[in-house]
């Protein structure tokens, strides 16, 4: 008999104007002791299923059919009181995001300790020496000291430990993890991972790992389940759905997935020629706020000596985890924040210190496109007023012939004519990404910046805008500087890639080097916490 | 990556579009709208009528708010007159509609006063930012600082009394708050990754100012201008009740209820029908303000 | 210490601002000189020589900045002016209306807390979703009633009709509750609306779905995680309604003719006894600033995340 027992799971949301269906007919099996993924993108339902299994629906949700049995007991339609004596002691929860899971009021070791006195596994005055241990098996160093902080002022790593410790406390027979790491960096992520892994093996518990990205599941999971819009499309062990995938949306996911599928890296861009764009000896520091006691003001350098040229028709991506300075190195080549030191060259001329309209030339040259397209579009504007905003700031055409480039822009970035009249609210994510690339091409620029382009989409969505950007590179001779902290996404789209860690950049090299052969052990570490690569090999 | 709280964010396939609908369609729409909110129905009629009733008080109340009928004197409610009549037989449903125009031209007054006044501040201080904000903004702290009420009784100490000085101080008395709210939402809009991306694109400052930051700051002030409105109404009608509004025989639905104070053991109608008047008005536009909050306000 | 010092400098600050700000008004929108005039000719004509005496006694004589940095000095040293219609010392005035104001403002204050906050509670805890509207409707009716018409359909039904209260005066404890709870209203209204907005948004956080993964208890949920979080926003409006609850007590003490400092002000308006106004203005700064400065000190107890060295 199996752990966990799903059969023909319904569930629908409540809201304005009607009900939506989340979850259409569910079934699944976890035995003891497995770990089962469950994947699929935003929408499908995967995030549902685990609160349906754990009882914690959002209060608009309700189960309309089917069951949840644990251990052969059905769970559905058990009173709350019932339910509790489930959740955190047979049934334990990882929560998504460790930045807001846990309670910022209270200290960390009591946090712990409340699910032991919860469910009578100690008394108060065992609890916190308990805790305290349990923090300790979770990984965090120095356990007694963070067991007395408040959740602040822990990193966002040692937050998902002291959650997996809450989560681990009761030695529960099922573990719930609902996207454990796709808030943390990638080193972060795989180190969590791998952790919460041995203390699965070691207290034979059984997980179920609801996560977006395929390639952790196909380093973690004896089995997977792939859900598209409320249904298992397909499932089976990991392996099976790896190397055989029956069922065409697993396939695309599998295609799509950029730590699974090997692509042969994009040879070198021949360097001759004036380069597009070129930095020298970019130095960026920004004062801190001043501490108690001390009257000079501190500095961040967040940008330490970076020096780089961008060849006409070549893609540089910047790769490095949050706080590398990737993003300011992108803002500080468009002239958009100023740099401490150092010079930036377009085309040839030094426009380190242009003012005034000479500034505003430079946007017909170098535009850029930012990660949130929910939040990089005016909400109150059409997308046509989004693609011409940058002609009538300089007045380019009449308003028909800005109309007819809108239209023109639009079909160039593949959405129907039919979008121009909708606002940024109407479109999907990829949609709206779609637009700010057709507003960033508006004046032609030679180069365009991508700030984390896609990492706010879903892969399948991802692997369509990176491919558009490939398409109008091919055509226009576009320029890329493309900041990423996604190798895998880098490697398929870069000509060459530099690494960067705490502002300074490490190395820059072709893409298929640095893959191949990188020299740095920081590098190293990056090229081994992509997801996917253990089945892979 | 959370498809789970919130159905409605779910990215891939592009949600239906709602503008662009046939009218009807849009009729149809905003029909069940109103349907299941009755309240919102009721107050926005109540808004109606006493607008109306501001501008053609004789189109509800064709009698004269001054006519002294002595043997009506102090008739409870009923039929003929459905407030009652006052110490000296004149009708209290034809005072409190004739009273309507002197009270909504004060509340305006204060609501133009604080609109206008507080949101050039607040923009000024949210787009210039540096020194000016600094200085703007410890000033709005400091009439925080002191109770609305008390603000305005200071500036009708000063101005005198009458319904025009009211309506100022308590228009003065808001000034800060709307500052506070247009500085906050100026910062926010300014700060808002595609005010920065019409900055990448080119767009000069200034245009910035008038497409970008102004509509999208607008919603959440006029949304508090409404509410204002209702606090008006209450300040206003508390400072003509203390008796610095109007003088005597004009009727003011706050000098209304202070005439009836007298005769409140017995004649209660005096003061329950103008009060109750005040309320269902105040009421009714916390109301629709309430319903634009939720179309205007922050979460979009 | 540093973070003490910064505090007690800003409130100085705002003392001294509203100072400027309330003699600014004061002083230069208003005519003090022909409002002493009129008060002390009672229509006759008054002689040059009494109306020198008279500007000269009050100081009017002077420049205007003069006199403000004459009164600014007189009122660090406690010396908030004379009255012009009593001939009082301002600062006696104040102090001697005092405690009867304290008395309801108090009584109101506990009111308020305990309904406002009861109420919220009670609505973001409840499973029964009418019960949940009808509570949630509650403060919005409360804060759109005038608060003079309240007291006076509580004077009506409860000492009128029923006869159980005093209609008016300030004797015994029972003439404290209908002014206590006139009072308590609307003040109590702006807690539960900004409690109940502060609980929704604590409860919908991912922290409570921790909580609650846990099998805590709801009741444990809504009062030791929840609240802690919830009470944090609802602490700072609690100068704001401290002030508004002292300037209700100027409609509520003319409702139920009780003596106190909103008679005070009540009448030095009507007088434009222009230094009473201004000695009643700073009085309510003075109280705003001092409860600010409380909450200051308490919310690095409530919230560990706001560190002593930096200020919110």
């Amino acid at each position: 008999m199996s752990l966990l027992s799903v059969t023909d799971l319904q569930v629908d949301y409540r809201v304005a104007g009607g009900t939506v269906d989340a979850l259409r007919g569910v079934s699944l099996e976890v035995a003891a002791g497995e770990v089962v993924a469950v994947v699929g993108e935003s929408g499908s339902g995967k995030s549902t299923l685990a609160q349906a299994v754990i009882g914690l629906l959002a209060a608009n949700g309700a189960v309309r059919a089917g069951s949840v049995a644990l251990d052969g007991e059905e769970l559905l339609g058990r009173s709350e009181k019932a339910l509790r004596a489930v959740r955190g002691a047979r049934i334990g929860l990882v929560p998504q995001d460790p930045g807001v899971s846990l309670n910022p009021v209270q200290k960390v070791g009591t946090q712990v300790a409340e699910v032991l006195r919860v469910h009578a596994l100690a008394d108060r005055r065992s609890a916190p020496a308990r805790a305290v241990e349990l923090l300790e098996r979770a990984g965090i160093p120095d356990a007694v000291t963070r067991a007395g902080q408040y959740p602040h002022e822990l990193s966002g790593g040692l937050r998902q430990r002291a959650l997996i410790a809450v989560a681990i406390a009761a030695s529960p027979a099922l573990l719930i993890a609902d996207e454990p790491t796709s808030a943390l960096d990638a080193t972060v992520a795989r180190r969590i991972l791998d952790h919460l892994e041995e203390l699965r093996a070691a207290t034979g518990s059984a997980l179920l790992l609801v996560t977006h990205d395929l390639g952790v599941a196909a380093d973690r999971a004896d089995r997977i389940v792939v859900m598209s819009q409320g249904r298992i499309v397909e499932q089976g062990p990991t392996a099976e759905i790896l190397e055989r995938p029956t069922h065409p949306y697993t396939r695309e996911l599998l295609a799509a997935a950029p730590g699974l599928a090997v692509v042969d890296a994009l040879p070198p861009v021949s360097a001759a020629g004036t380069p597009i764009a070129e930095v020298r000896g970019l130095v960026k520091d920004f004062p801190l706020p001043r501490t108690r006691g001390s009257f000079r003001r501190e500095h961040l350098r967040a940008v330490d000596d970076v020096s780089f040229t961008i060849a006409r028709g070549e893609t540089l991506a910047l790769v490095g985890e949050s706080g590398s300075g990737k993003s300011t190195t992108a803002r500080l080549l468009l002239r958009l924040a100023d740099p401490t030191s150092g010079q930036v060259f377009l085309d040839g001329s030094d426009v380190t210190t242009v003012r005034g309209s000479a500034w505003r030339d430079l946007r017909r040259r170098a535009q850029l496109v930012y990660q949130n397209p929910y939040a990089s579009l005016d909400p109150r504007f059409a997308v046509r007023e989004v693609i011409t905003e940058p002609l009538r700031a300089f007045g380019v055409g009449t308003r028909e012939e800005q109309a007819a480039r809108a239209a023109e822009l639009v079909d160039r970035v593949a959405l129907p004519a039919a979008m121009l009249d909708r606002r940024p609210v109407e479109l999907s994510g990829g949609q709206r990404q779609r637009v700010a690339i057709a507003r960033a091409l508006a004046l032609s620029p030679d180069l365009v910046v991508c700030d984390e382009p896609v990492s706010a989409l879903d892969v399948s969505v991802q692997a369509q805008v990176l491919e558009l950007l490939h398409e109008l590179q091919e055509r226009d001779g576009l320029s890329y500087l493309f900041i990423s902290h996604d190798l895998a996404v880098v490697r398929r789209v870069a000509h060459r890639v530099g690494v960067m860690q705490g502002g300074r950049l490490l190395e820059l090299r072709p893409t298929g080097e640095l893959f191949d052969d990188p020299h740095h052990e920081y590098t190293r570490t990056l090229l081994g916490a992509i997801a996917g690569q253990q089945a892979r090999v | 990556m959370t498809d789970l709280l919130d159905p409605r964010t779910t990215a891939e396939p592009a949600p239906p579009p709602s503008s662009g609908t046939p009218p009807v369609a849009g009729r149809a729409r905003l029909g069940r709208f109103l349907r299941r909110r009755p309240g919102l129905v009721v107050s926005v009629l109540v808004i109606v009528f006493v607008l109306v009733s501001a501008v053609f008080p004789s189109l509800f109340a064709p009698g004269d708010p001054t006519l002294a009928v002595p043997r009506q004197r102090s008739l409870p409610p009923g039929p003929g007159h459905w407030f009652g009549t006052d110490y000296l037989g004149r009708d209290v449903w034809t005072r409190v509609v004739h009273g309507t125009s002197l009270s909504l031209q004060a509340t305006l007054t204060a609501v133009a006063v604080a609109l206008v006044v507080g949101g050039l501040i607040g923009l000024l201080a949210g787009f210039v930012g540096g020194w000016v904000d600094e200085v703007l903004m410890r000033v709005v702290d400091v009439l925080l600082a002191i109770p609305p009420i008390l603000l305005a009784l200071a500036l009708i100490a000063a101005l005198g009394f009458g319904t025009t000085n009211v309506a100022i101080a308590v228009g003065v008395a808001s000034v800060a708050q709307f500052a506070r709210v247009m500085r906050a939402e100026t910062l926010r809009v300014r700060g808002t990754v595609y005010v920065e991306a019409a900055r990448a694109v080119g767009t000069r400052w200034w245009v910035s100012l008038g497409r970008h930051v102004l509509p999208n700051a607008a919603g959440p002030v006029l949304v508090l201008a409404v509410l204002e409105f209702g606090l008006a109404i209450l300040a206003v009608s508390s400072l003509s009740f203390l008796g610095y509004g109007a003088p005597p025989p004009a009727p003011e639905w706050g000098s209304l209820v202070a005439e009836g104070r007298n005769y409140l053991a017995t004649a209660w109608w005096m003061c329950a029908m103008p009060g109750l008047t005040i309320a269902a008005t105040v009421l009714a536009v916390n109301r629709v303000s309430k319903a634009l909050d939720g179309e205007w306000g922050r979460d979009r | 210490m540093i973070y003490l010092a910064r505090r007690l400098g800003f409130a100085v600050l705002v003392l001294w601002a509203a100072y400027t700000v309330s003699f600014a008004v004061l002083y230069l929108l208003s005519d003090p000189v022909a409002t002493l005039v009129a008060r002390a000719s009672d229509g006759s004509a008054v002689t040059p020589a009494e109306l020198a005496e008279l500007t000269a006694r009050y100081g009017l004589d002077q420049p205007l900045l003069v006199q403000y940095l004459d009164r600014l000095g007189a009122a660090l040293h406690g010396d908030l002016g004379t009255s012009f219609v009593s001939g009082q010392p301002v600062g006696r005035t104040v102090a001697e209306a005092l405690p009867p104001t304290l008395q309801i403002a108090t009584a109101g204050l506990v009111l308020a807390v305990v309904l406002g906050a009861g109420v919220a509670l009670l609505a973001t805890y409840t499973r029964r979703r009418w019960l949940a509207h009808a509570l949630m409707g509650l403060p919005s009716l409360a804060v759109s009633l005038p608060v003079f018409w309240v007291g006076l359909m509580l004077v009506q039904l409860f000492s009128f009709q029923l006869g159980w209260l005093p209609a008016v005066g300030a004797r015994g404890p029972e003439a404290l509750i209908l002014p206590a709870i006139t009072l308590a209203l609307p003040t109590g209204a702006l807690i539960a609306q900004v409690l109940v907005k502060s609980m929704s948004t604590a409860l919908a956080e991912p922290y409570v779905t921790t909580a609650r993964a846990k099998g805590v208890g709801p009741l444990a949920v809504h009062l030791r995680h929840a609240l802690g979080n919830a009470a944090i926003p609802a602490l700072t409006v609690l100068g704001y309604v401290t002030g508004n609850l002292l300037a209700g007590t100027v409609v509520v003490e003319t409702v139920f003719t009780r003596p106190g400092l909103g008679r005070v002000t009540v009448e030095a308006v009507a007088d434009q006894d222009v230094p009473l106004v201004q000695g009643v203005v700073l009085f309510a700064a003075v109280v705003f600033v001092v409860v600010n400065l409380v909450v200051d000190l308490i919310y690095p107890l409530l919230d560990p995340r706001v560190t002593q060295a930096v200020p919110a």
